[in-house]
């Protein structure tokens, strides 16, 4: 039976909620905060500004994340930047705007009082940044500068070269490594969490395996944030790190934790295309290249000129063509489609004929060589190690590739999950985005989530638990979660199998690209959600895991991922033939208007799907949130 | 797209820190000039795994070249031959048909080798939690735009910031030394205005804490050649002068709130 959740959205108007959110919450005396005992799983830019901010305030922390170093977490990848509603241009930013840009760019799929909360906090982020000692670019005045991303018509993105995730995440790891080096968070590294305990369906803490030893050992806590990056792996090729997976996530979902709108990806219309097929990796162009950059392909089918010689009548600057007002800063899910559609057209570029133009010449003969080298040089630079051509005398070829997910864990105004003291921040959760994620907006919201909204609200949940004793990892429910672990992992290696996890995975990507992918219909994700339980049955009995199960085996830690997105690649297919409308990243075939753009059903699914484990992902249980919108009015998302 | 032949590899295995450790050679007969370096060792695992054998254990993450996770000396060379380029970010096409290429891990004394070609690099870590920060605690902060930082100051600690941590500094340097790393991050925070308040007790803390885990510059200049981020030996200048003023003036009280 399916339930209609509550999200727990403060009362007054939207621009008072979270003021009156933070009046009303419950607090934690500063001496009581040692006795909470706090677990953070993830020290990217959300795990790791919680963790070195619930230590600040005394919280005694302990962090975990499988890389060596909190300093590789994914988010140290992003290129772009980051959005905040300062209006320092004077160019008609402001909170609301900020808000409503990210509702639209939503396709009217994400929670009000979440995306304003959001808004809010963003010039907090920047100070807060700053005063860290991040190197955001400048102007000459020595004041900070900003550059347009997709989807908006303000300039709001500060940003550090093409390196603005790097940068972020070295501020928010330096308060992390401060907080470790005064005792008030204890790190461990290398350590992956595989299972997450409940306990009378409260969270209880995790079971974590180490990736050296391969020792599976219990950590109790007060509560438990789990800020473990999003899924795009479950395409095999993206953007995301290789290491990037939905362990964590997964195993809360089938601890109880709903998973919402897994059917909402964003496929980023600029990565460098597939040259091979033993590439296990897609390369990210930053859309700020979109700023200077113009894309075309050439307006005849099978034109194998090599693009200097195409005159100008003869190229399709599609985007200015179809999308004017917004042109080549059309936000990604429709820059994507259309790139989908121009290379379906037979006028792909490039040797494998599967890329579009993005096309330099332009923006060089306007503002001169040296202003378009310094603002884009780390990526030409990339390039042209990937590819061996240089983007300033020849277009660069893109193509759109898995990048982030939108879906996630379900959580409430306070992002909490459906399991009490289990939280979930950063794109791990599906909160602020709806159904497409505007560029330089997912490293706001992974900084809002663990700076300045998770401090708030855990401390609500804590109160009243003062002095209550809660369960030790000697808890039989403990004992169980490491029994089953290790169980799960030997199995792994007993399969004794034919096939590399790697093989699997493979698969698996191919049939969730096809048929999950930029395009979607009724009858590609039945064929998938066929297909998927076949593949997952070979999976398990003709798996092979080399090396044994104790010590450093990275084949088996590629297992255990593989196997969860498995599940989690049914629940995105199910997800996607349940929704039975387009909007944002998710566009059904079968729901188009005339001009092949995407066609809401505000009627039937103005909601979010909220999945509920039920021990098979081919029957788990679709809940609903309602969405209701009382500070915008639904509009037809519209770029033209 | 062109195919480079029967390419041999030369890998050093080591069960673990314990471990004596060998060389192993394997034989790629086929790779595509597209593939990147790690790629091929992603084919040759695959090969290994179907074969019955353990695959290659290495680091890596976002083969973007940011993550500073990747590794390996190929060739000798820390990140191999291609300048300003992490392993991650090198392609086959600088290699040839027939090529032998000897892959080994970071070898330092400060980075234990925990299995093959993977190594523990937690010192560095150690350098950044005695200093490595400007300290701000979340919610305090005046508005970014109050202090306006010149451009050449803000690009010139960027330079700087843009330290990977990978390592392949230290793995270069014939005595083990992590001078370019450490300097990076001081260098980073010093030039800044905001960092100015702790700028000498950080400068002192962290060459502290590295003089404890790594071997001692003796200014021979690998590191700067072998970084993929090509951050400059200038730094360590800069970081010297910074630590002898600090000992020098004893600045460490005065800075230290
Ligand atoms: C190439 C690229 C460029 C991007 N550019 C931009 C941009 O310009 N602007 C923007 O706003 N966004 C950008 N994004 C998106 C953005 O970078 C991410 O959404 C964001 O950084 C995610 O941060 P996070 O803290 O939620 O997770 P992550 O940074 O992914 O961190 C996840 C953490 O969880 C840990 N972890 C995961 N699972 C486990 C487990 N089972 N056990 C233990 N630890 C675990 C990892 O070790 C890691 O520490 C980009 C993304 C990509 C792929
Ligand atoms: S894998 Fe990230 S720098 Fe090479």
């Amino acid at each position: 039976m399916s339930v209609v959740l509550d999200p727990k959205v403060p009362d007054g108007p939207l621009a008072e909620k979270w003021d009156n959110y933070k009046f009303e919450a419950k607090l934690v005396n500063p001496a009581n905060k040692r006795k909470f005992k706090i677990i953070v799983v993830g020290t990217g830019l959300a795990g790791a500004s919680a963790a070195a901010t619930l230590a600040e305030l005394g919280y005694t922390v302990d962090a975990f994340t499988f890389h060596d170093s909190p300093r590789r977490a994914h988010s140290i990848a992003a290129q772009g930047g980051i959005n905040a509603s300062k209006n320092y241009h004077g160019d008609g930013d402001s909170v609301h705007r900020l808000f409503y840009d990210t509702i639209k760019g939503g396709d009217f799929r994400s929670r009000e009082a979440n995306v304003h909360r959001l808004a809010q906090v963003s010039s907090n982020i920047i100070d807060q940044m700053v005063a860290q000692g991040v190197p955001f670019a400048r102007e000459y005045g020595g004041l900070l500068d900003n550059r347009s991303f997709g989807g908006a018509q303000v300039s709001r993105t500060f940003y550090a070269r093409g390196q603005t995730g790097q940068q972020l995440l070295l501020g928010a790891y330096q308060q992390l490594a401060r907080q470790i080096g005064l005792g008030g968070v204890r790190l461990f590294n290398r350590s992956e969490l595989v299972d997450v305990v409940t306990v009378d369906g409260r969270s209880a803490g995790i079971v974590v395996r180490d990736l050296i030893t391969g020792e599976i050992t219990s950590h109790a806590a007060h509560a438990v944030v789990l800020a473990t990056g999003g899924y795009g792996n479950a395409f095999f090729l993206s953007t995301n790190a290789m290491n990037c997976n939905v362990t964590a996530a997964w195993r809360a979902h089938r601890k109880g934790a709903y998973f919402a709108n897994p059917c909402y990806t964003q496929i980023h219309p600029t990565c460098i295309p597939q040259s091979d097929d033993t590439q296990s990796k897609l390369t990210l162009m930053s859309e700020s290249l979109r700023n200077d950059g113009r894309v075309w392909v050439p307006s005849k089918i099978d034109d194998e000129r090599p693009a200097a010689q195409i005159p100008e009548n003869e190229r399709d600057y599609y985007l200015e063509r179809l999308y004017p007002s917004f042109g080549n800063l059309a936000p990604r899910d429709i820059s994507s489609r259309a790139a989908k559609r121009a290379v379906d057209s037979g006028r792909g570029v490039g040797p494998l004929k599967n890329g579009v133009n993005l096309d330099f010449q332009s923006a060089i003969d306007r503002l001169g060589f040296d202003t378009v080298w310094e603002r884009y040089s780390n990526l030409f630079e990339m390039y042209e190690r990937i590819t061996g051509e240089d983007p300033t005398k020849t277009p660069m070829r893109i193509y759109p590739a898995s990048h982030y997910t939108m879906g996630g864990l379900w959580v409430d105004y306070e992002l909490m999950t459906t399991v009490p003291g289990l939280y979930c921040a950063g794109e791990a959760n599906f909160s602020d985005h709806g159904a497409n994620r505007l560029g330089a907006s997912a490293l706001m919201q992974g900084l809002s989530d663990g700076y300045f909204v998770l401090p708030y609200t855990i401390g609500n949940y804590l109160a009243p638990m003062l002095n209550k004793p809660t369960p030790g990892t000697d808890h039989p429910e403990f004992k169980a979660a490491e029994l089953a672990a290790k169980a799960r992992y030997h199995g792994y290696v007993s399969i004794g199998g034919t096939k590399s996890p790697d093989h699997f995975h493979r698969e698996l990507g191919h049939i969730i690209w096809d048929y999950c992918g930029m395009e979607r219909t009724a009858e590609g994700l039945e064929k998938a959600l066929a297909e998927l339980p076949a593949l997952y049955e070979e999976f398990k009995t003709d798996l092979r895991v080399t090396g044994t199960d104790e010590g450093v085996n990275q084949t088996l830690e590629k297992a255990g991922r593989v196997d969860d997105f498995f599940q989690l690649g049914m629940l995105m297919c199910r997800d996607a033939l349940e929704r039975e409308e387009s909007c944002g990243g998710h566009f059904r075939v079968e729901y188009q208007d005339a001009e092949g753009e995407a066609l809401r059903d505000d009627e039937n699914f103005s909601h979010v799907a909220a999945w509920e484990w039920t021990g098979d992902p081919m029957t788990s249980i679709r809940n609903k949130e309602e969405l209701t919108f009382d500070n915008v009015h639904l509009a037809v998302r519209s770029y033209k | 797209m062109e195919a480079i032949q029967n390419i041999t590899l030369k890998v050093w295995r080591q069960d673990g820190p314990a471990d004596g450790g060998r060389f192993e050679n394997y034989n790629v007969p086929e790779i595509s000039d597209e593939a990147s370096f790690l790629e091929m060792l992603d084919v040759l695992n695959e090969r290994l795994i179907n074969e019955g054998k353990e695959a290659i254990v290495f680091d890596h993450d976002c083969r973007e070249g940011i993550c500073g996770t990747c590794s390996l000396m190929i060739n000798g060379q820390a990140h191999g031959p291609a300048r300003m380029t992490a392993t991650c970010q090198l392609h086959m096409r600088k290699f040839a048909s027939n090529d032998t290429i000897v892959v080994e891990p970071w070898r330092a004394s400060a980075f234990p080798i925990l299995k093959d070609l993977m190594v523990d690099r937690s010192a560095f870590d150690r350098i950044i939690e005695v200093g490595g920060f400007i300290t701000a605690p979340t919610g305090g902060a005046p508005d970014a735009n109050l202090i306006p930082i010149p451009k050449p100051v803000a690009d010139a600690a960027m330079d700087a910031a843009e330290c990977i941590g990978c390592g392949a500094c230290v793995a270069a340097c014939p005595n083990g030394a992590a001078n370019l790393f450490t300097s990076a991050k001081i260098a980073h925070l010093n030039m800044l205005p905001q960092g100015q308040a702790e700028r000498f007790a950080r400068t002192e803390a962290m060459v502290e804490k590295m003089d404890e885990h790594f071997g001692s510059c003796t200014n021979h200049g690998e590191c700067e050649a072998a970084c993929p981020k090509g951050i400059s030996l200038d730094f360590i200048a800069l970081m010297n002068q910074d630590y002898r003023k600090s000992k020098f003036k004893n600045r460490k009280s005065l800075s230290r709130t």
